[in-house]
């Protein structure tokens, strides 16, 4: 009742108190989703990434995806490309940063060359996916100002608005769900225009440990170009207790041979 | 010289077998194999310049891989083969680009075997790499190289960078193009009729040292080589044929590169002596990218560098004063496609070389290439580049993965 009154103040743009009130709700939502993934230690995962394009051709490409989470500052990850072939053993490093732009490096494998990239192109499709560099990075809460905006059931509807004038969002629509950890069951892009862009919807959830939800598919549609790219997951193993060693340049190399 | 790399590639084939065996108990020991075909067209439109060349070259190369991983991925070897049939009979040749077992624990890691290894950020000229001989006979930009044999240390520390020790014990030859190759000088030089200024020879014993660190937006390395040098010097024998002789050389670079919003700032910089000369050469740049121009993933990236060598005229890669403009543009479409533009200016002659390089996907698991290089106006004065002035090129590379 308090939020239905809430949300109604807001619409009518009346009280700056609960535009306050929001704000707190909708952050607090996204601490709690941070919380409940806390300790997770290090994951790897390796996923088939499905490009489809508008006339439903399809397009493979397989990668490996190393975590390493980190509390004081953003996680570290490092991701391999298996196919095509002809890009197998390409690397990229990154270490995310809580505050300003990430750190990224490239590795090349046909002349073994480490290449430290600019993470200023955020907006950029990943591999020619649907996928944006932003949509990939680890989703640390200091990125977005927070606007709650309803309560269904156990979902809860949270708008995300980034920092970074870099993105290529102005908003992004998240609905969490409460039961199940703050797992995120769908994200609605909206672009600079604010015309609705893409939507990514979350399936396939497994719990491992008892404590984290992984999706094991992630579907991205966009509505403006009508392609869609698909990400499926293997299990996740948490078991391999990785450090820091593994996720600096000499690891990358290795990674990638 | 085959002796010892026979010799070598056995001791190999009974450490890897020896290893393999220790390891075959543990679980999720994983093998891969890979193979690359690729056929290739090069065709020269200036009437040759010297007796012998020929105008075109179709050639086929064989790239096998094979690695096997335990260990969690820890440990490793890795095979890399390359094979090159050409109607230039020095380009045909057969070359183990890698060959090596590798190690790694906690912050250090371990390589023993023929590697690859690569230093640098500049994209016109790669001065700090040093590790391995360019296969000069394989591409013009020098980005192809021979396996190097090493043993190699790196050690990593999370607050002062990583340092990496090599012990080089076999120095590889540069191969010059054939009697009817292009892109050589008036008489061909022969691999094998080479000098060294060491006793020792190829089995000069050398050493590197190396230590990259980054902070924030820097990227920065230092390094040192102590051997036989990779890049030979011209002399004349009493039959007046040009050999190629190896100086023992001290090179010590640096690589520098500021990561800031879409700009990278970069330097190379060596200094190398030898009894004969010591010199100074440097290449300094930028890259700025616009990203994402069209919403669909367009990325126009904008090169340029100044080159810098002490040596003049007689550098070897001609690139003692000159000035790098260049354009890189990704599609980040499903085929990778890209292309590479670029011009090298000469500042004190006329002398230009113009370059594209192309390549796309097709299809899952064809890719192809096309480089074209044109020499225009070059200078009399240009001792090396003079040479080349009629071996304008276009080259089409078109490849199958298995």
């Amino acid at each position: 009742m308090k939020t239905a009154l809430s949300i109604v103040l807001i619409v009518l743009g009346i009280n700056l108190v609960s535009a306050q009130s929001t704000s707190n709700r909708g952050l607090e939502i996204a601490k709690l989703a941070e919380q409940a993934d806390l300790g997770f230690g290090s994951s790897i995962v390796e996923l088939k990434m499905t490009l489809k394009n508008k006339n439903g051709q399809l397009s493979e490409r397989y990668l490996s995806t190393k975590t390493l989470e980190l509390t004081k500052d953003g996680d570290k990850s490092l991701i391999v490309f298996n196919s095509p072939k002809d890009v197998k053993g390409t690397a990229t490093l990154t270490f995310t940063h809580k505050v300003g732009s990430d750190d990224q490096w490239l590795y090349l494998p046909s002349i073994k060359r480490i290449k430290r990239i600019s993470s200023n192109n955020k907006s950029g499709p990943f591999v020619g996916s649907e996928f944006a560099y932003e949509d990939l990075s680890s989703q640390e809460v200091e990125k977005y100002s927070y606007k709650f905006i309803d309560e269904k059931g156990s979902f809860l509807r949270v708008e995300q608005d980034p920092v970074d004038p870099k993105s290529g969002y102005t908003k992004r629509l998240v609905t969490y769900n409460k039961d199940k950890g703050y797992r995120i069951e769908k994200v609605e892009f909206y672009d600079r225009k604010n015309a609705l862009l893409k939507t990514l919807t979350y399936s396939e959830y497994k719990l491992y440990k008892n404590k984290f939800w992984r999706a094991g598919s992630f579907n991205m549609v966009n509505h403006q170009t009508h392609k869609e790219t698909l990400l499926q997951f293997s299990d996740y193993d948490f078991e391999q207790n990785l450090r820091e060693a593994d996720f600096t340049e000499v690891a990358l190399k290795r990674a990638g041979k | 010289m085959k002796k010892h790399l026979y010799l070598a590639i056995l001791i190999f084939v009974f450490m890897s077998h020896s290893f393999a065996q220790e390891h075959k108990k543990k679980r999720d020991v994983s093998h891969e194999f890979e193979l690359e075909l690729e056929g290739e067209y090069r065709y020269y439109w200036d009437k040759a310049k010297f007796q012998g060349q020929k105008d075109q070259f179709p050639s086929l190369a064989i790239k096998p891989e094979y690695t096997i991983e335990w260990n969690k991925g820890y440990e490793s070897i890795n095979m890399s083969a390359f094979f090159r049939i050409d109607r230039d009979d020095e380009r045909t040749h057969i070359d183990v680009r890698e060959f090596y077992y590798q190690k790694a624990k906690n912050n250090w890691e371990l390589s023993l075997g023929l590697k690859k290894v690569y230093w640098g950020v500049a994209e016109s000229n790669h001065l700090v790499d040093i590790i391995n001989q360019t296969d000069a006979v394989e591409s013009f930009d020098g980005e192809e190289k021979l396996g190097q044999p090493m043993l190699q240390f790196s050690w990593n520390t999370s607050k002062l960078g990583t340092f990496e020790f090599f012990y080089l014990p076999y120095h590889r030859k540069r191969t010059f193009p054939g009697t009817n190759g292009r892109l050589r000088f008036e008489t061909a030089i022969d691999k094998d009729e080479v000098g060294y200024e060491s006793h020792a020879k190829e089995w000069r014993q050398d050493l590197a040292l190396r230590w990259k660190h980054y902070i924030n937006a820097f990227d920065i390395g230092l390094s040192h080589f102590y051997g036989n040098g990779r890049e030979p010097a011209f002399v004349f024998d009493n039959t007046g044929n040009m050999k190629a002789f190896y100086p023992v050389i001290n090179q010590t670079g640096l690589d520098l590169q500021i990561t800031h919003n879409a700009f990278l700032w970069k330097l190379e910089s060596i200094y190398r002596q030898a009894d004969h000369q010591d010199f100074y050469a440097m290449v300094a740049g930028l890259e700025y990218t616009f990203s994402n121009i069209d919403g669909n993933g367009l990325d126009i990236g904008l090169l340029g560098e100044y080159l810098y060598d002490e040596r003049g005229e007689f550098a070897l890669t001609a690139l003692q004063n000159d000035l790098f403009i260049g354009s890189r543009i990704a599609f980040n479409d499903i085929q990778d496609a890209s292309i590479l533009f670029g011009i090298i200016s000469d500042l004190e002659s006329n002398s230009r070389i113009f370059s594209v390089e192309a390549s796309r996907r097709f299809g899952t698991s064809w890719t192809a290439e096309l480089e074209a290089r044109f020499f225009s106006n070059i200078s009399k004065e240009e001792q090396i580049l003079s040479n080349f002035e009629k071996d304008s090129f276009l080259r089409l590379k078109v490849s199958k993965y298995f």
